[in-house]
Parts: structure tokens; C-alpha cells; sequence
């Protein structure tokens, strides 16, 4: 199981905090998101703009390979401070 | 000393964690950000702060620890607030502490602008009394943090 978190305006406008899919041998995070575009519009849309993705809660900017159990989040460019 | 709060800071006690039996360092530079009555072209009146706890505190961390090889410091103490602030409310505290002021004036500077880009925080402000909306990240930000 991969668990999917999305936060502040993603969240919002996807209606939704977090999400779990079945961890399939060789999964990576582009097959990931690819395979959430492809839920429907407001989804493709929500994820086709600017975003950070975090695996395992560190920032990655390429892909990557997960592996069973662990945790994504997708998240616009950060604002903090 | 890294923390995440929506409880207020107290910068008199922040400071003096920074010097307590410190005879070591003789700076300490701190930042304060607070909360504008103006941002992005429109009249702000409050603001909300939301973060992914699990990924915070390693990102804080992780900029501290690199500030440390980076700098001779002593001390370094980080306080960002979440949750719901008004105008004038205090947001971050970023102090350090070093034998001379150069390393603690870049330390500091250091590591507000890496929170900046970094840190997983977010802001939604309300504006014109009543619209909220998503604060943009600025380009800005990412020239700072990529002058380092």
C-alpha cells in the first residue's frame, strides 16, 4: 500500500487529504501521478500544474522508484515564513 | 531547538536560550517575520498557516545541520507558528548564535531562505475582508535561496 497525502490548495481542490493505492512491483512516482490524472478532469487538471513532490517526506525533483508502505505527498510550491 | 507551534513565541525568551551559559559566542543574530496588512496587491486581514508535520521538522533540521557545516555556529533555535494569525502576529524566529557576527548574520539569512522554498508550509490569506486565497510562492524566494 502507498499512502498519498495533498495539502493546502491541491487538497482543496481535489476534495482530499489523502488516499491509499496497492503497491505494484516497480511503481514509481511518474506511474503514480500518471495514474491519478487519469481519475478524471478535476484530477488531470489538479495535478498537471506546478507541484513539489515529497516521498517518504523528503523533496524529490526526479523520478523514483517507491517500494511498498510508503508515503507520497504531492503540494504546491511551499510560502511558509 | 526546532519548533512547530501554534502557541505564540516569546522573543525575550528565545533570545535568552541563545545566551544562557553561553560564554563561548559573543553574536546572536535573530529574524522575525511577521504578518503584513498588504500582500500581492490587496488589504490582508488574516492569514492561515497549514504544514505536513511528518516532513517539517526533518526539513528543519536538515537546513539547521547544513547551516552548521556551512558556519562556525553555537546556537541555533527555529520557531514557526501554524494555525489561524491576524495582522502584526509574529510567524518565525530564526536565531543563532556564533564567537564572531559573520557567521550568525549569514546563518540566519541562511536559513530563512531555505525555510522559505523548503519547509512544506503554506499560507492562505484573507483579503478585501473576506476572499481567501492561496498565497503564491515568489521568484524572488528561489533567486535567495539560489544564491547560496
Amino acid at each position: 500500500m502507498i499512502r498519498i497525502l495533498f495539502f493546502a490548495s491541491l487538497r482543496e481542490r481535489l476534495k482530499c487529504e489523502s488516499i491509499e493505492v496497492d503497491y505494484e512491483s516497480g511503481l514509481t512516482l511518474f506511474d503514480l501521478k500518471d495514474t491519478l490524472m487519469q481519475k478524471d478532469e478535476i484530477w488531470h487538471s489538479a495535478l498537471s500544474g506546478n507541484l513539489l513532490s515529497a516521498v517518504e517526506q523528503e523533496m524529490v525533483v526526479e523520478n523514483t522508484k517507491l517500494t511498498d508502505g510508503m508515503e507520497v505527498a504531492f503540494f504546491p510550491p511551499v510560502t511558509g515564513g | 531547538m526546532i519548533r512547530v507551534s501554534e502557541q505564540d513565541f516569546v522573543v525575550a525568551d528565545e533570545y535568552q536560550a541563545l545566551i544562557n551559559d553561553n560564554a563561548s559566542d559573543g553574536a546572536v543574530v535573530f529574524f522575525v517575520g511577521l504578518v503584513r496588512d498588504f500582500n500581492q496587491g490587496n488589504n490582508v486581514s488574516e492569514l492561515y498557516l497549514e504544514h505536513y508535520p511528518a516532513m517539517t521538522q526533518k526539513v528543519l533540521c536538515e537546513i539547521v545541520e547544513q547551516s552548521k557545516r556551512r558556519w562556525n555556529l553555537g546556537r541555533v533555535r527555529v520557531y514557526h507558528r501554524v494555525g489561524h494569525l491576524s495582522i502584526n502576529d509574529q510567524i518565525v524566529f530564526v536565531g543563532v548564535s556564533s564567537r564572531h557576527r559573520d557567521d550568525s548574520f549569514r546563518a540566519a539569512q541562511y536559513i530563512m531562505d531555505f525555510l522559505k522554498t523548503e519547509a512544506p508550509f503554506w499560507k492562505k490569506e484573507t483579503v478585501n475582508k473576506n476572499i481567501s486565497r492561496w498565497v503564491e510562492s515568489e521568484i524572488k524566494d528561489y533567486s535567495a535561496r539560489d544564491s547560496w
